[in-house]
């Protein structure tokens, strides 16, 4: 065991936190692992970045062919907010209500300007975990 | 079936009268509903964590058919196999709270205990579901602590004269605030 790099995983994951990029949510799925489903949290946060392709793409035909449809948009968003807090994405949460505030204030600029912004947290969250996933699984092996 | 390291949570046999996880008693065979294949996932390890049986379906209509109704084979054992039905409350095509509707119209189902899982916290949807006759209305994403409450509530129901059925139920215990679970309970 590289004591050394378990130091780093711990740190990792640590700072993930801190910088708020996961929540509480993201400790309950870590608490359903066990040695017959070891790797359960990766496979759930590939589940969600699976799943949520297929919405997203809805979400930006949605603002791209009809901007104005605030219910439509707002009923994706819900959905997808829903899905996020499922792995304890804190950070795209966040992205999600203010998406959902400018539905709301019907403003489509808003909404338009929050998606690239989600859209780049997800990215963000995803290169963080695939690394922290990797690290992880080093400093087992 | 491959076995990986021991699945030692799934159920191997059959619904057999005496199937025991502990000594005292019987696994608890719960229906999830949820159109979200990331939230069935986690609820499905939830509740086998927890020593349940599950059931996993993506929609109403389909825990419909499970349950024997809606023209589903007529398997007449099945819908009373199931001690709880856990649902999400929104879904495409049926909503988790016209499910619930359904179950407590249906003669053979509607003993059932019928859980409503929600991210959102309105008011209104809650009251409409209690109204209506679900046991509780939960907060997602769940937590174990929520799938622990449920599951010594559902037996302790099972065990109890089937009395009161119908009554509103809100949370006394624990701090209430909108976004608790409200269950009646009695303080541990």
């Amino acid at each position: 065991m590289d004591r050394n790099l378990q130091r780093q995983v711990a740190n990792m994951r640590k700072s993930l936190f801190d910088q708020g990029y996961l929540d509480e949510q993201f400790i309950q799925l870590e608490d359903l692992r066990d040695d017959a489903n070891p790797n359960f949290v990766e496979e759930i946060v590939t589940l969600f970045y699976t799943d949520s392709a297929k919405l997203i793409r809805n979400i930006e035909n949605a603002l791209e062919n009809n901007p104005s449809d605030f219910e439509r948009l707002d009923d994706y968003m819900q959905q997808f907010k829903g899905r996020s807090s499922s792995i304890g994405a804190k950070k795209v949460k966040t992205e999600c209500s203010q998406f959902r505030e400018y539905c709301k204030a019907g403003n489509a600029e808003g909404c338009i300007r929050t998606f690239q912004q989600l859209k780049q947290e997800l990215a963000t969250l995803r290169r963080k975990l695939e690394t922290y996933f990797e690290m992880a699984r080093q400093a087992n092996t | 079936m491959a076995r990986k390291g021991g699945e030692s949570i799934r159920q191997r046999s059959p619904q057999k009268v005496g199937d025991f996880d502990q000594p005292s008693s019987p696994k608890l065979h719960v229906l999830a509903v949820d159109d979200s294949h990331v939230d069935r996932k986690v609820i499905e390890r939830l509740l086998r964590i927890s020593s349940c049986r599950v059931t996993a379906v993506e929609s109403g209509s389909r825990a419909l058919q499970y349950l024997g109704l809606n023209g589903g084979e007529k398997k007449s054992s099945v819908g009373f196999d199931v001690n709880l039905i856990l649902t999400d409350y929104s879904m495409p095509g049926m909503t988790g709270y016209e499910l619930l509707k359904k179950i407590k119209e249906s003669s053979h189902l509607r003993e059932i205990p019928v859980v409503i899982m929600s991210s959102e916290n309105i008011l209104a949807r809650i009251d409409r579901c209690l109204e209506e006759g679900a046991e509780e209305f939960l907060m997602k994403p769940l937590k174990l602590s929520d799938v622990n409450r449920l599951k010594d509530y559902i037996t302790r129901e099972q065990g109890a004269e089937k009395g009161g059925r119908g009554k509103r139920k809100r949370n006394l215990q624990d701090d209430y605030t909108p976004s608790s679970p409200l269950l009646s309970l009695p303080p541990p």
